[in-house]
């Protein structure tokens, strides 16, 4: 234990895992939805800073670009639209007999996997070594190819169900030419912006 | 650095996931919280790849692969909450109740 005290990689990990844990805390409690939606982006960022300690670069940037820089804007434009209450707000959780229940749950979640893990693996050390992105391109492109041609598919599939679910139903007149003239999307937040 | 250090603070943000997803009203809050459990499955990945040192770098891949999936999972889901945000005026999911007799 004195020696996972004095090594300074466990420094940097105390310095990413304590403000993780706070965030993603504050990310499932807090009571404002954007102060909500801000601290996942702390959370993920800090999951990135670990990716990089483990010398997962690539992992740790496609976090930054994807996490970070687009599906927590995605969750920005997810709570304008459906006007998610953004002032303080008492009614965005259950009640506390609910929250009792849920934190029995996840909390015998957490001892079951930490018991398990501490059975499991004791103090099997983990050596971090830089990988190179080549290692992955090769990789991803001979080994895993099929696996990303999959994941290629299910992107366009979320492409256009996206699409189909968020359009508005074209309705006789001229709000019917008006969506097929334009792209689905932007119609849709016009009409959106419209009735705001 | 030992491997347990990785798996505890995936287990603890994977449990916070499940506090959130069992005790949020609001349905894009609900996938946040659900955002926050592939995290926590994605610091699995590349703790175990790293531990394991894998040659073809597997655990750094199915990371990506995660992150893509994640990415479509947010864009059908907002999508589902914004249609039944149109249809019923509201985006909580107590309030969804139409199988209820």
């Amino acid at each position: 234990m004195t020696d996972w005290i004095t090594s300074p990689e466990n420094w940097a990990f105390v310095l990413i895992a304590v403000p993780m844990v706070f965030a993603a805390f504050r990310a499932v409690t807090s009571p404002n939805v954007v102060h909500s939606v801000l601290f996942l982006v702390v959370a993920l960022a800090a999951s990135a800073a670990l990716f990089l300690l483990l010398g997962a670069e690539f992992v740790a940037w496609t976090v930054v670009l994807v996490y970070i820089g687009a599906i927590i804007v995605l969750f920005l434009f997810g709570i304008m639209i459906t006007r998610a209450p953004l002032g303080v707000e008492t009614e965005l959780s259950h009640s506390n007999q609910t929250k009792l229940g849920a934190a029995i749950v996840s909390g015998a979640l957490f001892a079951l996997i930490t018991v398990t893990t501490i059975q499991g693996f004791g103090d099997a050390e983990v050596t971090a070594s830089p990988t190179r992105t080549v290692e992955i391109g090769e990789s991803i492109f001979q080994r895993f190819v099929i696996p990303f041609e999959v994941v290629s598919v299910v992107l366009l599939a979320a492409l256009i169900g996206g699409i189909v679910l968020a359009r508005r139903d074209p309705v006789e007149g001229d709000e019917a030419e008006r969506s097929a003239m334009g792209s689905a999307q932007s119609a849709n937040l016009t009409a959106e912006g419209g009735e705001a | 650095m030992i491997l347990s250090q990785f798996i505890i603070l995936g287990a603890a943000l994977f449990s916070l996931g499940v506090y959130g997803v069992l005790t949020r009203r609001n349905a894009v809050l609900v996938l946040l919280s659900v955002e926050l459990m592939l995290a926590a499955v994605n610091i699995n990945f590349v703790a175990f790849d790293v531990f394991l040192r894998d040659s073809i770098a597997g655990g750094q891949i199915f990371s990506l692969f995660v992150i893509a999936v994640a990415a479509a999972e947010v864009g059908i889901g907002l999508a589902i909450v914004l249609l039944i945000f149109r249809n019923r005026q509201s985006a909580n999911v107590d309030e969804l109740d139409l199988m209820k007799l």
